[in-house]
């Protein structure tokens, strides 16, 4: 199938290449006349091109949102997502808005004031009415927006910590995460990558007390509707803890503890069952099937069906295997969590054990 | 002081007339700022061959992951077994491609071509401040292409930490081999790199300061001037900014220093760093890595005013308010490094402060972009191949422009930062335009360099595919990343949930080979035209410019008598007389600058 493509592709690219050697040719000077310089048909041809190129390109860009808009994220499954996709959208709606105005002017002139012969051109070189007019209005536009993303932006980066919310460590490292929770103390213990040795993979410091109930896991639970904390550790390089689907994302970095906060609303079952979900899930899953088709025919496995799960990711280049480090998400109501916690391992009944 | 210097180069270009220079004077060493322009140009065009088949690899991978290629298996060696392009040689190509593009062809092949050519001629200046400098700066740069492109021939793999090459990734060859001798390679050639930059930089601001002709103010300048000598200066203010990170970055790799790192265990032992900041250099490098855009983009929109305003027979609209906002721009360019930071850790404060100077600078791109359109209205366009370029850099700077009031909001950052949403904006207004900016001065400026006319129509095959495909390759970049993927992954296959993706990849890639394709008929009729083009003729698009006031043939000095004296600005196109009847000089539609001020004309303030 690919080498086909590849040589259907090289296949157009040849006749591209015998038809441009064409018309070269044909563009050679038939009088010695010919300038190189564009005349009165070449400023005609051209500036009907003008034209049509700005219709292809609203008409790509229809296509585009028509076609790939679905592909936006689910509706956020957290509390300040819901705020972040209203400012998504409403810049979107004023970005896109002065873009088919501004490229239609564009194109419109280049095609409407294409050259003509004895056409004379209109000495037009200030005018500071139109010139504050269009500065003052994107001050205007760009205040409102600034000032709207700003006051989100502090809601979402300055995280109260009251007794209810849930510190949760995400570690990472090349090229898995792993995450700790604080365990009934509330409080999570010491830890430094010195301390690192068998299966004190996190180097916690052992002789720290708040350490011995942290709960070292490598499938993350959260509860729906309690705040998180986040606090991320790196031991070796950059990465970047992504959560697309809570509209989260912080870096993390070696040598020093960075911090992010959200509310998760929707439960992993609730997202499964939304209609977005369901759609997008049979979508991926008929195109699993035709791709594992193609598979079986080459001798290999199958590839599975698709469960949505939702996950976080490494957005951060962090070497070879930087495209598969990603840890599961599950969400759900807080008696499930407090179950599933109470079935984890302590930290103390980890080395216990060794 | 001017005055006298003046008087030195033209006793010395008229002593040296009948001097013959010899090939290595003349075509290798040479310190005539048109020889080195033509030097920087070809360059940057081998080393743009280089960079967009880098990323037409990366992009048959990321189309079809895991597919074998015979390509691959031609190309990457023992990266590419059995023609499967390894995971290393991925992240290796994303960024040595990164590096090549940014740096070696849209700030060498594009700000140092046209600058060495177009500020002398444009000011009615016989050479460079130094041609020696120059010739130098030339020679850095070429070894720093030499070293950068020996690096893909490591054993272990050129630098693969991506062209931002952040710590501790970049720092440890036990992170990712491409950190081993690759690294150390890609922060030698940087060197010369930033070294070249710099004699190159000074040479231009003293040379605009210094060397312009008489009656050539500084609100005379075209507008591809200003572009240039305001460039150099933000290259003068940050590339040092980047040779203190790239320093620090090698002490810390060679010297066991610790300024970036700190705290790391990886491969089963403790390193003894302790006590540095992989934040601070991400500052250090974004305070040369962001005005590095406008590095990029000044110039391109230099030489687009300078296009737009001759083939629509107009001034350019809003000269001073151009100026303005070209200042304006190059001083906000230095304090808004901070948006690629929004969640590196630094302290929230801090990016509410880079969000609001990071959408201030929308505000002179803006009004940039409504003086293009006004300069269009009511012209009379001709409709030349470096024109539809200038009007293809319009259109793509707006498109791209217009994602970064996302971007440069630090709320809706959170979600895209580092998706394929990046990818397609910064590819779009700085990428596409620059080279646009690239294409429209090398038409433009051709007939100037080479004594010869390119094919109009082989221009006009080149630029409405390359318009289509860019905006094929771009536009639906924008919706994958709005769906959560991130940038430099190899393949997107872990993750089931992009899975329906596949598709757009696929139709990404198609345009991607289009469009790198069409460019080898742009070569085509670079390298046809430079030997066999029509012959030029003195001014062949009626340019009130001094450059085209210069004899078609290259002379050293390039004014053959005295400089010319200047008494207009560089945009009385179309200007009518006093009674309305016809133009001032009749049946001419534009004067040159070198005209003096006619009777039945009108002054302006220029």
């Amino acid at each position: 199938m690919t080498i086909l493509l590849v040589i259907i592709i090289i296949a157009l690219l040849g006749i591209t290449f015998w038809q441009m050697s064409k018309i070269f040719k044909l563009s050679k000077p038939v009088n010695s006349n010919d300038t190189q310089i564009a005349d009165n048909k070449d400023n005609q041809t051209q500036g009907k091109l003008m034209l049509a190129f700005v219709v292809f390109l609203y008409l790509f860009m229809f296509y585009s949102f028509w076609e790939y808009s679905r592909f936006y994220l689910p509706e956020a499954a957290s509390e300040h997502g819901t705020d972040y996709d209203q400012l998504m959208f409403i810049s979107l709606g004023l970005i896109m808005f002065v873009q088919i105005i501004t490229q239609g002017l564009l194109h419109w002139f280049s095609y409407k004031y294409k050259g003509e012969k004895n056409k004379k051109a209109l000495f037009y070189a200030d005018n500071d009415k139109l010139e504050f007019i269009w500065t003052i209005i994107p001050v205007i536009v760009l205040a409102g927006l600034i000032i709207y993303g700003l006051f989100s932006w502090n809601d979402i980066m300055n995280v109260e910590e009251t007794e209810d919310t849930l510190v949760v460590e995400i570690y990472a490292y090349q090229f898995d995460w792993r995450a700790r929770y604080a365990g009934e103390d509330k409080t999570l213990g010491k830890a430094n990558v010195r301390f690192i040795e068998g299966v004190n993979q996190l180097g916690l410091d052992e002789s720290d007390p708040y350490g011995k109930d942290d709960i070292i896991v490598n499938e993350l639970h959260l509860p729906k509707g309690r705040p998180v904390l986040f606090k991320f550790r790196s031991q070796d390089v950059l990465h970047s803890a992504y959560f697309p689907f809570f509209r989260s994302q912080m870096n993390v970095v070696p040598g020093m503890i960075t911090q992010f906060g959200f509310t998760p609303t929707t439960t992993t079952k609730e997202m499964r069952k939304s209609e977005y979900m369901v759609d997008k899930v049979e979508n991926i899953n008929e195109i699993r099937k035709e791709r594992s088709k193609e598979l079986v025919a080459e001798g290999e496995m199958e590839l599975d069906n698709y469960e949505f799960d939702y996950y976080l990711l490494c957005n951060k280049i962090c070497g070879a295997s930087h495209y598969n480090m990603q840890m599961k998400i599950v969400v759900e109501e807080e008696e499930d969590y407090n179950e599933w916690i109470k079935k984890q391992q302590t930290f103390q009944e980890l080395t216990a054990q060794n | 002081m001017s005055v006298a210097l003046e008087h030195n180069a033209e006793n010395h270009a008229h002593e040296h007339h009948d001097h013959k220079q010899t090939f290595i004077e003349k075509y290798i060493f040479s310190t005539d700022h048109k020889m080195i322009s033509k030097q920087y140009l070809i360059t940057g065009l081998i080393m743009g061959i280089v960079g967009i088949a880098m990323s037409i690899l990366f992009r048959l991978q990321l189309a079809w992951p895991g597919e074998s290629f015979w390509i691959f298996d031609a190309l990457l060696g023992k990266f590419g077994k059995d023609g499967v392009m390894d995971p290393s040689i991925y992240l290796a190509l994303v960024t040595i491609h990164g590096t090549i593009m940014v740096f070696f062809v849209l700030t060498a092949g594009l700000s140092g071509t046209f600058s060495n050519l177009l500020i002398p001629l444009q000011i009615g200046a016989r050479d460079m401040a130094s041609g020696f400098m120059n010739m130098i700066s030339y020679w850095l740069f070429f070894i720093s292409s030499v070293i950068m492109l020996s690096s893909l021939f490591v054993e272990s793999g050129p630098a693969s930490a991506g062209w931002t090459v952040y710590p501790p990734l970049s720092a440890l060859p036990q992170a990712i081999s491409g950190s081993g001798l690759g690294m150390t390679l890609w922060l030698v050639s940087m060197t010369f790199f930033i070294a070249s930059s710099l004699l190159g930089s000074l040479n231009y601001i003293v040379t605009v300061l210094n060397l312009r002709t008489k009656g050539m103010s500084m609100t005379r300048l075209p507008l591809t001037v200003w572009a240039f000598f305001v460039t150099a200066i933000i290259g003068v203010v940050s590339f040092p900014v980047l040779l203190s990170a790239a320093l620090l970055l090698l002490m810390d790799r060679s010297f066991g220093t610790s300024f970036f790192l700190s705290d790391i265990y990886i491969q089963g032992e403790v390193l003894a760093y302790q006590g540095g900041s992989p934040v601070l250099y991400e500052h250090l490098f974004w305070f040369l890595g962001h005005p590095e855009v406008y590095i990029v983009l000044l110039p391109a929109l230099g030489i687009t005013s300078e296009v737009i305003a001759t083939n629509a027979r107009k001034p350019i609209f809003g000269y001073r308010a151009m100026i303005a906002s070209i200042l304006a721009i190059a001083f906000l360019s230095t304090v808004v490094w901070g948006h690629h930071m929004f969640v590196s850790g630094m302290n929230p404060f801090l990016g509410s402060v880079f969000t609001f100077t990071t959408l201030l600078i929308a505000i002179p791109s803006a009004v940039k972009a409504f003086n293009y359109i006004t300069t269009l209205w009511k012209g009379n366009l001709q409709m030349n191949p470096g024109m539809l370029f200038s009007i293809g850099l319009v259109s793509t700077f707006i498109t791209g422009g217009l994602t970064g009031i996302i971007l440069g909001d630090s709320t809706l950052d959170i979600n895209v930062h580092d998706t394929y949403f990046v990818v397609a904006h910064f590819h779009l207004v700085m990428g596409v335009s620059a080279l646009y900016g690239l294409f429209a001065g090398v038409y433009h400026w051709f007939p100037k360099m080479f004594g010869r006319m390119m094919n109009k129509n082989l221009g006009y095959v080149h630029f409405w595919i390359t318009a289509i495909g860019s905006y094929g390759v771009f536009f639906p970049m924008h919706f994958i990343g709005m769906a959560g993927l991130p940038r430099r992954y190899y393949t997107n296959t872990a993750f089931p949930y992009f899975d329906d993706l596949a598709n757009v990849n696929v139709l990404i890639t198609v345009f991607a080979i289009i469009t790198a394709a069409v460019q080898l008929v742009f070569l085509y009729n670079f390298i046809y035209s430079i030997f066999y083009g029509k012959k030029a003729t003195q001014n062949p698009w009626e340019s009130t410019t001094l450059e085209w006031t210069t004899p078609v043939k290259h002379i050293h000095g390039n004014w053959p008598g005295e400089l010319p004296t200047v008494y207009r600005w560089s945009y009385d196109y179309s200007k009518r007389n006093k009674d309305d009847s016809d133009y001032v000089i009749p049946g001419q539609d534009y004067i040159p600058q070198n005209v003096p001020v006619q009777d039945n004309e009108e002054e302006t303030m220029h």
